[in-house]
């Protein structure tokens, strides 16, 4: 369960998140929505422990544990997951070694031993043709010469393979065509469980056509000014956020 | 992608100083009196027992190196070196050379178990020879201040005529193949640390391979500077004669010392028609401390002549040790259709200086080479990359591609690019590709939110950077090669 209590964050000075309560209990999935600027991706850079994004107050904790006193390894291995919106290239270092290399570190992290690669490639295929994903995805370069719709879904092959117990998608649908989109939703919905829990990150309400969320959040200039089921998106949808935002303030 | 994980142990088990290979041997030492003089040159030469020839020609490269200024042009600073401070000859103290491994030293052996060096040829050399379903073998010339200690393998390379001994044994043994071709790719008076060595080398190994002969085995030397106050001055000469291939590797070592010591080493490699020559070197001399105090000087001159049709020589190094490398591997590209390639990867931390490159030179026909060069810096080092393309009138359809790409770690560190191209024929085709990027924070917060440390990220993205240069190693080189660059940027970030 994520527990977030009055968490302010700056950048730079500049205060950018003013007291975010939340409350995603595990099992469940959040939708957080909200305009441009209204401290999304802040957000999720600071439950993940970014440089560069300073707590200026508030808790947050993930199933008991304070997330904001640990490096950013340790909240991985806590189980925590950010779905990059910029998923980031890593020349010449192979995907499957990437993520053997990861996953090895969070078992290590957690007292589980160690997977050896043909273990790993079996476990990897697996997850990979789940996701309707190309092998050769395996073998590329971490990210490097994908298309955008690749980098995204190599996002959530990620995530199929470390098996977090809260996963951050953020904007994971920016920049994808609708059967791309399709892929990406049935990978997180393939995740869905009693242990699993997300917070999906979005400015648009169609990814939650895919990803039904058990609640909405929308944000606004650094505060959750709405809270409501699945409908409050639609709502948005329809009426947009300056009604939301106005009625907030 | 066990070498990651390879990679991985090797930062989990560095210790907290990061040159585990500095430790000192105590052995009795024969040494030559300090200084640089022909009776210094008559001693050494002397003590090997030499013909005359060989004085005649060392002396003769004395005389130019008297005329010879040391050369201020690469990129690197060092306060001026006193020649005559020096010892020119060191030697554990034995009786005659060894004949096996049983008359070496035991302390000796210890420090090369310590070096991990694979001497398990210990049984094979007492005469026990290897069942068939032994692993790949790796025969060993082991050279421990000026001399060498042990060749291994030695019989099993003889049956296919492969000759692999102390170069001071071939010019006892093979006199006439050494006359032929010592000197004959780098000349006496090449430069000035060539001409020291040509004046003083001790040792080193000499190499030749059969017409036609595929060497059974990857032959193998291991350099380590012992003694106080010594240079070491190896010489290596490889002839690869026409159709034949081998496979040479070199690593090195030297003790943690406050003071610097001199290494200048002369290599060179002769490849007739079709002939295939491949010299790997893993360069892990001291670098010296945080401070810049002590480490090696590492002044070589490495070239190969492709002096065959079709012939092939390739140069792969990963340099991370000496404070001060200045080293050049070379390719002289004679015979028509012949091939040269340099790979490197160098690695400078704290306040190496690495001024390292190669020279391509076209002279036959539809002649070809590759340069990639991955320079990595850290700390207040300075990493310079310095190549030569030359194409001559006659290398009609000669061919260049290289690629050259800096990586700097912090901000405090500096990578530089000098290359020089020099075509001088209408038909030649030369590429250069030149990048220089750091290691990007947002690349370290994406391995670290996927559950990385920080300095196992750093590898991870270093070892992907290199991997171009890596991937050229034999395989038992390049997962030394890589705990080498993860031991090397240890704690070099954040």
């Amino acid at each position: 369960m994520l527990e977030i209590k009055g968490l302010t964050a700056a950048i730079y000075g500049k205060a950018i998140l003013h007291g975010i309560d939340l409350v995603v209990p595990t099992g469940e999935v959040h939708a957080i929505m909200g305009p441009n600027g209204s401290g999304k991706s802040t957000l999720s850079y600071v439950l993940s422990g970014r440089d560069g994004y300073e707590v200026t107050g508030g808790t947050a904790t993930l199933d008991g544990r304070d997330l904001l006193s640990m490096e950013p390894e340790e909240r991985a291995a806590a189980g925590l997951f950010l779905a990059f919106q910029y998923p980031v290239e890593l020349p010449g270092v192979g995907n499957a070694n990437f993520l053997r290399t990861a996953l090895n570190a969070l078992r290590r992290a957690r007292g589980e031993a160690e997977l050896d690669a043909v273990q790993f490639l079996k476990l990897a295929r697996a997850e990979a043709k789940r996701l309707a994903m190309p092998d050769d995805m395996l073998k590329r370069n971490v990210n490097v010469g994908f298309s955008g719709g690749e980098k995204k879904r190599n996002e959530v092959l990620q995530m199929a393979i470390l098996k977090p117990r809260l996963a951050i998608l953020d904007e994971t649908d920016s920049g994808l065509d609708i059967d791309a989109l399709k892929i990406v939703a049935d990978g997180v919905n393939a995740q869905r469980g009693p242990a699993f829990s997300a917070l999906v990150i979005t400015h648009y309400q169609r990814l939650l056509d895919h990803i039904v969320p058990d609640r909405v959040h929308v944000l606004a200039a650094g505060r959750i000014v709405k809270s409501g089921g699945p409908e409050l998106a639609h709502e948005l949808e329809a009426d947009g956020y300056a009604g939301v935002v106005a009625d907030a303030a | 992608m066990s070498d990651v994980a390879d990679t991985m142990q090797a930062v989990h088990d560095a210790t907290t100083n990061p040159y585990k290979w500095g430790f000192t041997t105590d052995i009795e030492m024969d040494l030559a009196p300090k200084g640089l003089n022909e009776d210094i040159i008559r001693l050494i030469s002397a003590r090997k027992e030499e013909p005359s020839w060989l004085l005649d020609w060392r002396l003769q490269a004395f005389a130019a190196w008297k005329q010879m200024e040391e050369p201020h042009w690469a990129r690197v600073e060092h306060p001026p070196i006193d020649y005559q401070d020096l010892h020119y000859y060191a030697a554990p103290r034995k009786k005659t050379g060894p004949k096996s491994l049983d008359e070496v030293d035991p302390e000796l052996l210890r420090t090369y178990e310590k070096l991990g060096i694979p001497l398990r040829e210990r049984a094979i050399l007492a005469g026990v020879e290897p069942g068939e379903d032994e692993p790949r073998q790796i025969a060993v010339d082991a050279v421990f201040d000026s001399v060498s200690v042990a060749t291994t393998f030695r019989a099993t390379l003889q049956k296919s005529g492969v000759i692999f001994c102390p170069i001071s044994e071939a010019v006892r043994d093979h006199p006439d193949l050494v006359r032929k071709w010592l000197g004959s790719v780098v000349p006496q008076g090449d430069n000035f640390f060539a001409a020291l060595n040509s004046a003083v080398f001790t040792d080193g190994s000499f190499v030749f391979i059969p017409k036609g002969v595929r060497c059974p085995m990857e032959l193998s030397t291991y350099f380590r500077i012992n003694a106080r106050n010594t240079g070491q001055f190896e010489r290596t000469l490889i002839i690869a004669d026409e159709g034949s291939q081998v496979s040479y590797l070199e690593g090195c070592t030297a003790p943690q010392r406050d003071e610097n010591q001199l290494h200048a080493a002369v290599v060179e490699l002769v490849a007739l028609d079709d002939a295939r020559i491949k010299y790997s070197t893993v360069q892990n001399w001291y670098p010296g401390d945080a401070e810049g105090r002590g480490g090696i000087y590492n002044f070589v001159t490495k070239r190969g002549a492709c002096r065959g049709a079709r012939s092939h020589i390739s140069w792969t190094q990963v340099e991370t040790g000496s404070a001060i490398t200045w080293k050049y591997p070379s390719c002289i590209l004679q015979g028509d259709d012949s091939v040269g390639e340099f790979y490197s990867v160098a690695v400078t931390t704290n306040c190496q200086q690495a001024d390292t490159g190669t020279k391509m030179v076209h002279i036959g026909k539809n002649t070809r080479s590759t340069i990639v060069s991955k320079g990595i810096s850290a700390g207040r080092s300075n990493n310079t990359y310095r190549g030569q393309v030359r194409i001559m009138p006659r290398a009609s359809g000669a061919r260049n591609h290289t690629q050259c790409d800096s990586l700097l770690i912090g901000e405090t560190c500096g990578a530089h690019t000098v290359p020089y191209i020099e075509s001088r024929n209408p038909t030649a085709k030369i590429e250069h590709e030149a990048t220089t990027s750091k290691i990007a924070d947002d690349q370290l917060f994406y391995c670290r939110q996927r559950g990385l440390s920080e300095e196992d990220a750093v590898n991870l993205i270093v070892n992907g950077f290199c991997k171009d240069v890596l991937k050229e190693l034999p395989m038992e080189f390049a997962v030394e090669a890589q705990k080498l660059l993860a031991v090397s940027l240890e704690g070099s970030v954040g």
